[in-house]
């Protein structure tokens, strides 16, 4: 399944990711992952929170150059080696991935990764055919 | 499209150019024989009114400078008794003690009429609604406008500059078919209209007049587009008159300059040289007919050429080309000149970008010129992955660097974080100290 990740532009300047959060919070949005990519001038923040619409109409109403991407969340066993396997597979496969993360989300014996390939649709259905849940949303 | 005054556009070239010297010897006699201060400039020039008797001979007149305009305010040039003034103008005086235009009733007709001329060429007529967005008071846009469209009889509202959604909706509510007011606040309004849920292709609105800033020939394809208007140039100064100096008609090649008024010639910044048709250089009028503040061979710092062939309108008045920049303006990096309407042209170039950026000039540690060229991201830009955002960086670098020849930082910075002006832009912040 395809989950929506929210992706801001933000410049790295002190005190923005306290006013995009505080802006989130006031609205009652939950966030479930969570990532930043920095460069010297500029990072974008990408996440996934529990309402992306509402989120995103809320960021660029506060003048926040906002996004909505397509990403994929993926069931990950709770052991070593769990990973590497799936890594492995997308490298066999030939899906690239353009960037991933962890999420927040606590399940027993599970975690969740965030995964950003260049062709979502052979990225999932490479997982469904060897046996890796991906999630429908957080 | 109507032309105005057809009598005087259209004359044959030696009949202006007849009337154009009739009007130079009494112009040259009116300052010599009322304004001590060109007395004395002439006199040391050994020039007398009898030394004009062809046009030619204007350069043999001094040049006033924007200098000597501040150092005789407020009244210092004024050339008739301070009781035929009806109206003062100034300019913003943002970068000194402001300069001042004077004018007599005869000084307010003459600019109804070549404000008239201006109006005319965006197709203006009796009938038409004016949404006049230049500042009315001291700065001339507002009235300038203001008694152009009162001279055509055009239905004028005068909702000066600024309060954007109320310009909206006068402009939707009323049927505005003609706006004026600055390029970059045209584009202002466009991106305040998406917002509103404005859609410019519904409302009646067929042109706009733009000027009092320089603007690129790809900021009028923007603004056409996102108007879905005819956008012209319009060029004018405090100094001379205000706006109606000069004006695009339908063809959009060159300015009309209203010859009769205002005489141009373009010389060489460095030298004073006088320059042929065609060629670059800072362009330089006279007034021809002013009372109140007449000027000769004024320095406008403004460079562009004169196009002197035929223009298909039927108009027969020599032409400026759009401003190619301002020699006081005029950047020097690393000792390369360029103009902010250079990196105007780069920016609009790569697609989605709109004309927000600013032009950071410093000194580093190493004593060398740096240029920051600081680009906000707009949504069409932005992109999820860093790889993308850094070669978009790479771009518009490299197309800079091939375009001017100067390595310039970019920096990426969030919408609206640069100062959005209802005026005139700043688009350069030179911290050197030169």
């Amino acid at each position: 399944m395809i989950i929506k990740q929210i992706s801001i532009f933000m410049e790295n300047t002190s005190g923005r990711l306290a006013d995009v959060t505080a802006l989130l919070a006031r609205a009652g949005i939950n966030l479930r992952a969570i990532s930043i990519a920095d460069t010297t001038d500029f990072g974008i923040l990408r996440m996934v929170a529990d309402q992306p619409d509402e989120a995103v109409k809320l960021l660029r109403e506060s003048g926040f150059t906002a996004r909505e991407t397509d990403v994929i969340g993926v069931e990950v066993p709770d052991h070593p080696g769990e990973l590497a396997r799936i890594m492995a597979l997308f490298r066999d496969e030939g899906v690239s991935i353009e960037y991933l993360y962890a999420s927040l989300e606590h399940k027993v014996d599970k975690a969740v990764i965030v995964i950003k390939v260049d062709d979502i649709s052979a990225g999932l259905a490479m997982l469904e055919k060897h046996g890796f849940a991906t999630i429908p949303s957080f | 499209m109507p032309i105005w005054n057809r009598e005087a556009e259209c004359a044959a070239p030696a009949a202006r150019q007849k009337l154009q010297l009739e009007r130079l010897q009494k112009a040259v006699e009116r300052v010599y024989s009322r304004v001590p201060f060109y007395r004395q400039k002439l006199d040391q020039a050994g020039v007398t009114p009898d030394s004009i008797s062809s046009l030619k001979d204007v350069a043999k007149l001094p040049f006033t400078t924007k200098y000597e305009l501040r150092e005789t305010y407020p009244y210092g040039l004024l050339a008739c008794d301070r009781s035929e003034l009806v109206e003062i103008h100034t300019s913003s005086g943002t970068t000194g003690t402001p300069v001042v235009g004077a004018y007599t009733e005869a000084d307010i007709d003459m600019w109804s009429e070549v404000m008239a001329r201006t109006l005319s060429m965006a197709g203006c007529e009796k009938g038409d609604t004016v949404q006049n967005g230049y500042g009315y008071g001291l700065f001339t846009g507002g009235l300038g406008v203001h008694y152009g469209a009162r001279r055509i009889g055009a239905n004028i509202i005068p909702i000066s500059a600024g309060n954007t959604r109320r310009q909206l909706m006068i402009m939707r509510d009323f049927g505005t078919t003609l706006l004026t007011c600055t390029p970059s606040y045209s584009l202002f309004l466009a991106e305040a209209a998406l917002e509103e849920g404005i859609d410019f292709r519904e409302l009646p609105l067929k042109a706009g007049c733009f000027g009092a800033e320089p603007w690129s020939e790809n900021m009028r394809i923007e603004i056409e587009s996102k108007l879905n208007i005819n956008a012209h140039d319009i060029y004018g100064l405090t100094e001379l008159i205000g706006p109606g100096v000069a004006a695009e008609c339908e063809c959009k090649d060159g300015l009309h300059f209203n010859e009769d008024y205002f005489y141009p010639e373009i010389i060489n910044p460095e030298t004073g040289e006088v320059l042929a048709d065609g060629e670059k250089g800072e362009l330089i009028i006279t007034s021809l007919e002013r009372e109140g503040s007449p000027l000769l061979r004024y320095r406008t710092r403004d460079i562009t050429f004169l196009m002197r062939e035929p223009c298909s309108c039927g108009r027969t008045s020599v032409r400026i080309h759009r401003l190619l920049g301002r020699t006081d303006d005029m950047m020097i990096i690393r000792g390369v000149n360029c103009f902010p309407s250079q990196i105007e042209n780069v920016l609009m170039r790569i697609e989605g970008t709109q004309p927000h950026y600013q032009i950071v000039i410093d000194r580093g540690a190493t004593h060398l010129d740096e240029i920051e060229i600081q680009v906000e991201v707009e949504e069409a830009l932005f992109s999820d992955v860093t790889r993308a955002m850094e070669q978009l960086r790479k771009r518009i670098h490299d197309e800079l660097k091939s375009e001017l020849g100067i390595s310039a930082h970019i920096k990426l910075v969030e919408p609206r974080t640069i100062a959005r002006s209802e005026g005139k832009a700043q688009r350069i912040i030179d911290k050197r100290s030169l």
